[in-house]
C-alpha cells in the first residue's frame, strides 16, 4: 500500500514554520564589528505627518485643523526638536531618539510617483526605479553582493524573513531562512470593515450577518462576558500581538552569534482612508503596536542592539489634507525611520518642503525632497560595507545619481 | 437574443445563452468557478461546454489504497498501538517492582520509544484521509470545468457516510462507490452504494441478521433497520412518500446477509460479503410487491425497483435542482428533471444534460450561497493555491466552517441551503485572509477579471482595486457576494 507522501515543503508549511535552521558558518567580524540589519516594510502607506508632525511649520494647524498634533492639544506629541514632534503613541521610539538611537527622515519617498498600493509596494521592495515585475528584492541583492572578508561574509549567509510568504524585499540569490507564527492570523478589522461596506452596497443579507457578528465580537471583547476588558478592542490587540511577535522573533534570530545578520518583515494596516484616529483611534493604536514591536526588537537584541540598524519604510505617504471622512488618501512623501544602537541618532533629517498649497506635490501631497534610496544606500554602505557600484547598479539599479547619505551610522 | 436580455417574466436566459456573463454563471453554478481564462474560452457556447464536460469520467486515478486495504492497514495500526501500550504498561510495572528499568527487553524499550507520534507525520488514519482529501481537492481545483466533480460531490453528500465512524474508508468509498456511476445509471449507483462495506458499516447492516436466520437463531439476535430505512427515506423514495413501517421491516429482512469481512481478518478483511447464515429466509413484501428469497438477488431486485420508482425520480429531481439552482427551485425545472430521470431509466448523464439544457437553470439571479467546501475549492482553483497550501489547513478550514470533510452529523448529509451556511460567512473572512496570506505576487485585478468577469459589480471592482495589499485584495475578492453566491 502506498500513500501520498507529503512533500517536505508541505510538512514545513503544515507546521506553520519554514524552519530550516541549519548550522550557519561562523561569520566573519572584520573590524571587530558584527552588524545586524532589519528592514520593516509598513504596507498600506503610513501617514508621515501623523507619525512625525511638523509642529513648527506655520501652516501646520491650518492644514490639518483638529487632526493636527500640537503641544497644546488634548494628547500632546513628544518633542523631537524645535520643528518636529513624534506621535504620542510612540514612547519607546522617543526614548531611543533621546538616547541617540533613532533617526527620522522626513519628506522622503521612493522614486514611485503614482498612487497604487500594489505597484508602490513592489517598487519599494524590488528597489527598481519604475514599476516592473521583479523576482528579487534590494535587501537580498545587497547581501549577495557584499565582498567576502567584510563585516558580513555573503558566503553561506542567510537572510531572515517573517511570514508564510517571503516578502519580495528578501527574495533573491542569497538563501532565505523564514519563520512564521504558528497561530492563524485572523482577518484585520480593516478587512472586515471593507467587506461590510461592500455588502451594504450589494448584499443586505450578508451585511446583516456580518453586522451581527461584529456586535457579538464587541460584546465578547467588552467586560460583559466576564473575560475582563481588553484595551483597544479586538483588532488593535491582534495587531499589537502580531507586530511584537514578528519583530521580536526576528530580533531573537538576528541576535544569535551564528544567526542570520539581515532580515525583513512586513506589517500591514496603514491604509487609513476613514476615521484615521491620529491622536487616539486606529492609527494611534497601530503606531502604539509598532512602538511595542520596536521595544521588543531592542530588548531581544540584547548586546547586539549596539550593532543594530532597523529601517522602517512604507510605499508612499498620504494626502496632506484630511479628506471628507476624517482620513487621508494616497499621497507621496512620508517618513522613513531608522532605529538601532549602531546609529548616530537623535536627529530629524529633512529638507523641509513646506505645507503651503504651492509647496505641496500636485497641490495635495507632502513633496518628496529626499530619495529613500539615499537613506537605504547610506545604511547599507556604512553599516554593512556594501560597495558603491553594487549599490548603484544591482541593489538599486539606475540610482547612480542618488548618492548614499553619509553619517547615519556611528 | 443577447445575454442579459431576459424575454421571460422569470428572467431566464434564452435557450442558447452565450457570452461571457453566461459563461461566468455556468462556471460558478455548475463548476467550482473559473480557473485561468475559462470565461473567455467557453463564452461561445457555455451550455455546450457543460454538456461536453459530461464526456469526461468521474473516476479518479490516484495511487491510493482500496477501502479494504485501508481498513486492514488501520486495523493493524490500532492493534500495534494496543500492543505497544500494553508492553509499556508491563515494563512500567516491572520497573516499579525492581526499582529500575533494566527489566525491559530491548524490544519493549524500542516499542516505548516508537510509541509516540512521529513529529510532522500524523497517525496512519489521518494520513489516509489527508491523502484522499488531497486527491479530491486536486481533482476539483484542476478539473477542466468541474461539472462532473460537482456531480461527484452532490452524490457523495446524497449517499454520505461518516469518517467519524469509519475513517479508513471515507475517501475510498467515494472513489469506489460514487465516482464510477455519477454519469451512469442511478440503479447501478444505488447497488454500488448499498453494497459497499463503508455504507453497510455506517448504517449498521453488518450487525443485522434475520431472527429466523441460522445466525439469528444461534445468537438470539435479529434485525437492524437502519440501512433499510435510510435507503427508503434518504437515498431513494424520500420521506413521507408512502412507504410504511412494514415496508421498512421487510426491506431490512431482505438486506440481511449484506455485510463485510471484519477488517481484523488479515486476508480479505474489509471486503463486502454476502453471508447466507445471516439472511432471513423466505419471501418479503416491499411496497406491495412480493420478492421471493433468492439470497442476495432478493436485495438487488428491491433496489432495482426502488431505483425506477416515480417517487425516487421526484426526490432526486428536487434535490438536484435545489443544489444547483435555488434553495426553492422552479417547479417546472423539477418536473423536467424527474421526467428525464424516468424517461431515460435513471440515466444520470441524461439528467445532468437536462439540468443544463433547461432554461430555468440559467436564472441570472444567483440565489445559492456556495457551501463551505465548494467555496474553498473555488478559491483554490481561482488562485492556483492548491499547489502551495497543504491539505491540513484546507481540511481545518472546512472544519472551521462547520463542514468537516466526510463527517456529516447525520445520514442526511450536509444541508444545502443558504440558511444553514450564511451565519458562518464571517468565519470565512479569516479563512480567506489565511489563504490569501500564503499567495505570492497575486494580481488581484487579473484574478477579478478571470474569476468573475462581467459578474463583478462596480462596487466589488472598486473594493478589490483599493485594497491595502495584494493579499487583502484577494481575500476581499473571494469574499465578494459574487464569489460567495452562484
Amino acid at each position: 500500500m502506498r500513500l501520498h507522501a507529503p512533500s517536505r515543503r508541505e510538512l514545513l508549511l503544515a507546521s506553520g514554520t519554514l524552519f530550516a535552521w541549519a548550522y550557519l558558518p561562523k561569520l566573519a567580524c572584520a573590524e571587530g564589528r558584527d552588524p545586524r540589519f532589519l528592514a520593516i516594510i509598513l504596507r498600506g502607506a503610513l501617514d508621515g505627518l501623523a507619525a512625525v508632525a511638523p509642529v513648527g511649520d506655520p501652516d501646520w494647524l491650518a492644514l490639518r485643523g483638529d487632526n493636527a498634533l500640537t503641544f497644546d492639544g488634548k494628547v500632546p506629541p513628544l518633542k523631537l526638536d524645535d520643528f518636529f514632534a513624534l506621535n504620542p503613541a510612540m514612547p519607546n521610539l522617543h526614548g531611543m531618539y533621546q538616547a541617540g538611537e533613532a533617526i527620522v527622515v522626513h519628506a522622503s519617498a521612493t522614486p514611485y510617483r503614482e498612487r497604487s498600493h500594489f505597484d508602490g509596494q513592489d517598487l519599494l521592495e524590488s528597489g527598481l526605479p519604475k514599476p516592473a515585475a521583479s523576482e528579487t528584492g534590494w535587501l537580498n541583492r545587497a547581501l549577495a553582493g557584499l565582498q567576502p572578508g567584510g563585516r558580513i561574509d555573503p558566503k553561506g549567509s542567510k537572510i531572515f524573513a517573517v511570514g508564510p510568504v517571503t516578502p519580495l524585499v528578501v527574495r533573491g540569490p542569497a538563501p532565505v531562512l523564514s519563520w512564521s507564527p504558528q497561530r492563524i492570523q485572523p482577518a484585520s478589522d480593516d478587512t472586515v470593515a471593507r467587506l461590510l461596506d461592500l455588502y451594504r452596497h450589494s448584499d443586505v443579507k450578508l451585511a446583516s450577518v456580518l453586522e451581527d457578528n461584529s456586535k457579538l465580537s464587541a460584546i465578547e471583547q467588552s467586560g460583559d462576558m466576564g473575560m475582563g476588558p481588553k484595551p483597544g478592542g479586538p483588532g488593535p490587540a491582534q495587531a499589537r500581538a502580531y507586530f511584537a511577535e514578528a519583530a521580536g522573533t526576528a530580533a531573537k534570530f538576528l541576535a544569535q552569534p551564528d544567526g542570520p545578520r539581515v532580515g525583513a518583515l512586513a506589517l500591514d494596516g496603514w491604509d487609513t482612508h476613514v476615521n484615521e484616529g491620529i491622536a487616539s483611534g486606529r492609527l494611534s493604536q497601530l503606531l502604539g503596536a509598532l512602538d511595542d514591536a520596536l521595544g521588543a526588537v531592542k530588548s531581544n537584541m540584547g548586546a547586539a542592539w549596539q550593532e543594530t540598524v532597523v529601517a522602517l519604510a512604507t510605499e508612499f505617504g498620504r494626502t496632506a489634507h484630511i479628506n471628507g471622512t476624517d482620513g487621508t488618501d494616497h499621497g507621496t512623501a512620508t517618513v522613513a525611520l531608522l532605529v538601532g544602537g549602531a546609529l548616530k541618532g537623535g536627529r530629524v533629517i529633512a529638507d523641509w518642503p513646506g505645507l503651503k498649497g504651492a509647496d505641496l506635490y500636485e497641490n495635495r501631497d507632502l513633496k518628496p525632497t529626499t530619495d529613500l534610496r539615499a537613506v537605504l544606500k547610506g545604511v547599507l554602505k556604512d553599516h554593512l560595507r556594501a560597495d558603491d557600484r553594487v549599490l548603484a547598479q544591482n541593489v538599486f539599479p539606475g540610482s547612480e545619481s542618488v548618492k548614499p547619505m553619509t553619517g547615519l551610522v556611528a | 437574443m443577447t445575454v442579459g436580455e431576459s424575454g421571460l417574466a422569470g428572467g431566464f436566459f434564452a435557450m442558447g445563452a452565450r457570452g461571457p456573463e453566461a459563461a461566468a454563471l455556468a462556471l460558478h453554478r455548475f463548476g467550482f468557478g473559473p480557473a485561468g481564462d475559462q470565461i473567455t474560452a467557453i463564452a461561445g457556447d457555455p451550455r455546450g461546454a457543460l454538456i461536453e464536460d459530461l464526456n469526461r469520467s468521474g473516476v479518479l486515478t490516484a495511487n491510493l489504497p482500496s477501502s479494504a486495504e485501508a481498513a486492514r492497514a488501520v486495523a493493524d495500526f490500532q492493534a500495534e498501538r494496543r500492543a505497544e501500550q500494553k508492553l509499556a504498561l508491563r515494563a512500567q510495572k516491572a520497573s516499579d517492582a525492581e526499582g529500575q528499568s533494566q527489566a525491559m527487553s530491548d524490544f519493549a524499550k524500542t516499542a516505548i520509544t516508537d510509541a509516540g507520534p512521529v513529529p510532522g507525520k500524523p497517525p496512519l488514519p489521518q494520513q489516509i484521509i489527508q491523502s484522499e482529501a488531497k486527491a479530491r481537492f486536486d481533482a476539483a481545483a484542476g478539473a477542466e470545468l468541474g461539472f462532473v466533480e460537482r456531480l461527484v460531490w452532490f452524490w457523495s453528500n446524497h449517499f454520505c457516510i461518516s469518517a467519524d465512524k469509519i475513517v479508513a474508508m471515507a475517501g475510498a468509498y467515494e472513489r469506489e462507490a460514487i465516482r464510477p456511476h455519477v454519469l451512469g445509471r442511478f440503479a447501478d449507483l444505488l447497488q454500488a452504494v448499498e453494497s459497499h462495506p463503508a455504507m453497510l458499516f455506517y448504517l449498521d447492516n453488518v450487525e443485522s441478521m434475520g431472527a429466523d436466520s441460522i445466525a439469528g437463531i444461534n445468537r438470539d439476535k435479529g434485525l437492524n433497520e437502519n440501512l433499510a430505512r435510510e435507503t427508503l427515506e434518504l437515498h431513494t423514495l424520500g420521506v413521507r412518500s408512502g412507504y410504511t413501517q412494514a415496508d421498512v421491516t421487510s426491506f431490512a429482512k431482505v438486506l440481511t446477509g449484506w455485510t463485510w469481512i471484519n477488517p481484523d481478518q488479515p486476508d480479505r478483511g474489509g471486503e463486502f460479503i454476502y453471508n447466507k447464515r445471516l439472511h432471513e429466509p423466505g419471501a418479503q413484501t416491499v411496497l406491495g410487491k412480493s420478492y421471493p428469497d433468492t439470497g442476495m438477488d432478493q436485495g438487488r431486485a428491491v433496489l432495482a425497483d426502488l431505483a425506477r420508482h416515480p417517487a425516487t425520480a421526484q426526490h432526486i429531481a428536487q434535490k438536484l435542482a435545489a443544489h444547483f439552482v435555488a434553495d426553492e427551485p422552479p417547479p417546472t425545472l423539477v418536473v423536467k428533471l424527474a421526467k428525464s430521470f424516468s424517461d431515460s431509466d435513471g440515466s444520470l448523464k441524461e439528467v445532468a444534460k437536462m439540468l443544463v439544457s433547461a432554461d430555468e437553470s440559467w436564472t441570472p439571479q444567483r440565489q445559492k450561497l456556495k457551501p463551505p467546501a465548494e467555496w474553498i475549492a473555488g478559491a483554490l482553483r481561482l488562485t492556483g493555491a492548491q499547489d502551495t497550501i497543504p491539505i491540513g489547513p484546507i481540511m481545518n478550514a472546512q472544519a472551521t466552517l462547520g463542514a468537516p470533510l466526510w463527517r456529516p452529523p447525520a445520514p442526511n448529509g450536509y444541508p444545502d441551503t443558504e440558511a444553514a451556511w450564511i451565519d458562518g460567512v464571517p468565519r470565512r473572512i479569516d479563512i480567506a485572509n489565511q489563504f490569501a496570506g500564503r499567495l505570492r505576487d497575486a494580481d488581484p485585478l487579473a484574478l477579478l477579471d478571470s474569476g468573475l468577469g462581467p459578474l463583478a459589480s462596480a462596487d466589488t471592482r472598486t473594493t478589490v482595486a483599493r485594497a491595502e495589499t495584494r493579499n487583502q485584495a484577494v481575500a476581499l475578492l473571494v469574499m465578494s457576494p459574487e464569489f460567495l453566491r452562484r
